[in-house]
C-alpha cells in the first residue's frame, strides 16, 4: 500500500484539467465502438499501437505501447477519472510469452498507475470464456463459479490471470470502484472465434452435440461498459444477450449447410489445418460448439440496468455486417 | 491443373447436386418418419404437448427442452410405456402441480426407469407434467445422448441447475443413489444402496415437498453380475456392469418385465439446509426407508414378473 506522502503528484487533476477516460485498445472493433459511443459525453484519451484513422476528431490517440513509460506521462498528464481497458492481445499465432507480457505485464502495469494516481474508476472487459465450457456446468453461471477455461484450452490462461488480477485490485483498492465484465460470445463486426465461426458458409459442427449458447451484440457490450461507468457501481458481471438458443438454430437462421462431423475426426482435422494456417480456430475451441458455457446476468440487469437491446435475430445477422471475404 | 480442374467440378457436382439430393432423400425420410409417428401414438402426443405448461414461452426452454423436437423419441417411450413394459401406476394422484422432487430408487443398468417416471407423469396424469430429471454429467459428453437428454428436458445434476428448476416450479426428478443404485448386482436387487444428501438440504433450502417414488420390474430387465471398477476407470466410465444377455445376439433389449411405479404421500421438511452431515442424514434416513417399505410392498403385491 502506498502512502499518503509517496502519491505522486496529479497535475491533471490539480489544475482542474478536463475529466478524461482513458480507454486502452480503443483501436479493436469493439474499441471503436466503445469511443463512438463515449466521446459524445466524456473526453477520451486512448493508448493503442495500432491506427484509428477515422476516429471522432476529440479523441486524443496516443499511438503507442501499453507497456512504455509514456503511459504513466499520460496518467500525469491528464485528470484520468476512468481507466477502460479493452486491450487484451487473444492471437493465437503469437507466442505465449508474448500475450504474457501483453496481457497480464501490460496489465499489471496499468492497474499500478490506477492506484498510485487514484484513478476512481477501472472498467475491465474479461469474457465468459473465463468460466470455460465444461461438461459438468450447470446451465447458467453466476459471477462466483471458479474461472476454469483453462482446464481443456491453456491458452488462455493469461485472459484468466487478467481477470483474477482486476479482481484482486477490487479487494486491495476499495478506494477505486473496479468493475470486471464477463460477456459472452459477442457477435458483430468483431473478429472474435464465435463471429468468424457464424460467418462460415459451410459450417462443421461436432456431430452429436448441439449445446444451448449465448450470444450478445457488440452494442449491448458498449452499453454495458457504459453503463459500468457510472459512479458508485462496482463488482463482477456477466454481460448476456437475448435468451439462449441451441447452436443448431442460430445455424438455421443464417441458413449455413451444417456439416456434423465426429470429433475426434475434427479435433485431428483442425489442430492439422490450424499448424498449416488453413484455419484460425485452434481445437479446444470446439469445446465451445460441444459443451455449455453460459451465464447468469441477473446481477448486470440488477444492479448496471443493463437490459441487452438487440433480439436474437439482429444479434445474429450482425455477425455478416463484419465479413471481410 | 487438370488436378484442380478435375477438383472444381467434382465441388461443383456435389454442391450442385448431391447435397440437394441428400436434402430432399432427408426430407422424404422425415415425412415417412412423421407418418410412423402418426400412426404409432396417434394424435394424443400432440394433443398432451399442447397443454403441458413450460415455463418459457419460446419453443426451446433455457434448459435445452424441446418436446416438438422430442416428439419421435417421446414416441419410443410411449411405447416402452404402454407396450413393452405395459407399466402400472399407483399413486399419481399424490403428485402436487407446483415445484416438487420425485426421489425414487435406481436400478436396471440402462435409466429407463427415469424414462418410465417420466412417462406415467406426461401420459397418464392429468394434466400432464414433463419431469426434469438430474443426470450424471458424463452423459454429457456422449455424442446424440447429450443432445437427446436436453431435448427431453434433462438437466445436468449440479445443485444449481436444481434450485433454478424448482424455482421456476418444476417437477425435479432424482436418483440420490446415483450410479451405485443402477449398477446393482442382481444379488442386491430391491435393496436401496446409500444416498447422497443434495437433494434433502435443497428440499429444506426451497421448501419444497418430496414425493417418494418407488420402482419395482425395473431391477430384472437386465441380469447384472458383476460391476468392474477396474474397467470403468479404464473407459471413464461411471460404472461398468458385466451383463451377460448382452453378449447373446437378440437379448440386447431389455426383458419385458412389468413396471409398477408407485408415488408415495409428498413429505415436508423443515430446518436448516446447512445442518450438520448427522442432522441430515437423519431426514435422508427417513425418505430413504419410506421408498424401501414402498418397494417391499410393491414386490409382496407384484403377482408376476411378467403379467
Amino acid at each position: 500500500m502506498k502512502t499518503e506522502a509517496s502519491v505522486p503528484s496529479r497535475r491533471g487533476a490539480e489544475q482542474g484539467g478536463e475529466p478524461t477516460i482513458l480507454v486502452t485498445g480503443l483501436c479493436g472493433r469493439l474499441g471503436r465502438r466503445v469511443v463512438r459511443r463515449l466521446h459524445r459525453d466524456f473526453r477520451i484519451v486512448g493508448i493503442d499501437r495500432r491506427p484509428f484513422p477515422d476516429r471522432p476528431r476529440d479523441v486524443k490517440l496516443l499511438q503507442f505501447d501499453l507497456r512504455r513509460k509514456k503511459t504513466k506521462d499520460v496518467f500525469r498528464a491528464e485528470n484520468v477519472q476512468a481507466v477502460v481497458h479493452l486491450g487484451v492481445l487473444h492471437n493465437l499465432r503469437d507466442s505465449a510469452e508474448m500475450h504474457h507480457e501483453w496481457n497480464v505485464v501490460g496489465f499489471q502495469k496499468l492497474l499500478e498507475y490506477a492506484a498510485a494516481f487514484r484513478v476512481p474508476k477501472v472498467v475491465v472487459l474479461s469474457s465468459a470464456n473465463v468460466y470455460g465450457p465444461r461438461p459438468d456446468n450447470p446451465q447458467f453461471l453466476a459471477e462466483e463459479n471458479p474461472l476454469l477455461g483453462g482446464a481443456s484450452f491453456s491458452e488462455i490462461r493469461d485472459l484468466i490471470e487478467v481477470d483474477m488480477l482486476a479482481q484482486s485490485f477490487f479487494w486491495r483498492h476499495p478506494e477505486t470502484e473496479t468493475v470486471i465484465l464477463r460477456p459472452v460470445h459477442i457477435l458483430g463486426s468483431v473478429r472474435n472465434a464465435a463471429s468468424n465461426y457464424l460467418r462460415l458458409r459451410t459450417t462443421p459442427t461436432v456431430m452429436g452435440f448441439d449445446p444451448m449458447v449465448q450470444v450478445v451484440h457488440e452494442d449491448d457490450v458498449v452499453q454495458a461498459i457504459e453503463r459500468a461507468l457510472i459512479p458508485g457501481l462496482r463488482g463482477i458481471f456477466n454481460v448476456a444477450g437475448p435468451p439462449p438458443l441451441p447452436l443448431s438454430h442460430l445455424l438455421r437462421m443464417l441458413k449455413r449447410t451444417r456439416v456434423p462431423v465426429p470429433y475426434p475426426l475434427l479435433r485431428s482435422t483442425l489442430d492439422r489445418m490450424f499448424r498449416l494456417h488453413l484455419s484460425s480456430f485452434p481445437s479446444p475451441e470446439l469445446d465451445h460448439i460441444r459443451y455449455v458455457c453460459m451465464v447468469d446476468d441477473s446481477r448486470a440487469r440488477e444492479q448496471l440496468g443493463y437490459a441487452p437491446l438487440r433480439g436474437i435475430e439482429e444479434t445474429v445477422f450482425s455477425v455478416e455486417e463484419g465479413r471481410w471475404w | 491443373m487438370r488436378t484442380t480442374q478435375a477438383l472444381a467440378t467434382l465441388s461443383r457436382v456435389a454442391r450442385r447436386d448431391a447435397i440437394p439430393l441428400a436434402q430432399r432423400l432427408l426430407s422424404s425420410i422425415e415425412a415417412r418418419a412423421e407418418d410412423a409417428w402418426r400412426a404409432l401414438v396417434g394424435r394424443e402426443i400432440e394433443e398432451r404437448l399442447t397443454r403441458v405448461s413450460l415455463t418459457s414461452g419460446s419453443q426451446v426452454d433455457p434448459f435445452g427442452l424441446d418436446l416438438a423436437w422430442g416428439k419421435y423419441a417421446l414416441a419410443a417411450v410411449a411405447f416402452l410405456h404402454r407396450r413393452y413394459f405395459r407399466t402400472r401406476v399407483y399413486g399419481l394422484e399424490n403428485v402436487p402441480d407446483g415445484r416438487v422432487l420425485l426421489i425414487a430408487n435406481h436400478s436396471g443398468q440402462v435409466p429407463i426407469d427415469g424414462a418410465m417416471i417420466g412417462a406415467s407423469l406426461f401420459f397418464d396424469r392429468e394434466p400432464p407434467r414433463v419431469v426434469r430429471s438430474m443426470v450424471e454429467k458424463w452423459t454429457q459428453t456422449l455424442p446424440f445422448v447429450s443432445v437427446l437428454f436436453q431435448r427431453v428436458g434433462q438437466v445436468v445434476g449440479v445443485p444449481e441447475n436444481a434450485r433454478r428448476l424448482l424455482h421456476n416450479g418444476e417437477a425435479v426428478l432424482v436418483f440420490p443413489e446415483g450410479a451405485r443404485g443402477i449398477s446393482k448386482p442382481f444379488s442386491q436387487r430391491y435393496r436401496l444402496t446409500e444416498f447422497g444428501l443434495g437433494f434433502l438440504r435443497l428440499a429444506l433450502e426451497t421448501n419444497t415437498p418430496i414425493v417418494p417414488v418407488a420402482v419395482v420390474g425395473a431391477e430384472e430387465q437386465y441380469i447384472n453380475v458383476a460391476n468392474l471398477t477396474s474397467m470403468a476407470n479404464l473407459v471413464g466410465m461411471p460404472t461398468f456392469p458385466v451383463v451377460p444377455q448382452w453378449f447373446i445376439p437378440g437379448l440386447q433389449l431389455p426383458l419385458p418385465t412389468r413396471y409398477h411405479i408407485h408415488f408415495g404421500k409428498p413429505i415436508f421438511f423443515e430446518g436448516d439446509p446447512d445442518d450438520d452431515d448427522a442432522v441430515i442424514e437423519e431426514k435422508v434416513w427417513v425418505v430413504k426407508s419410506t421408498i424401501q417399505e414402498m418397494v417391499n410392498v410393491g414386490l409382496k403385491a407384484r403377482k408376476s414378473l411378467f403379467f
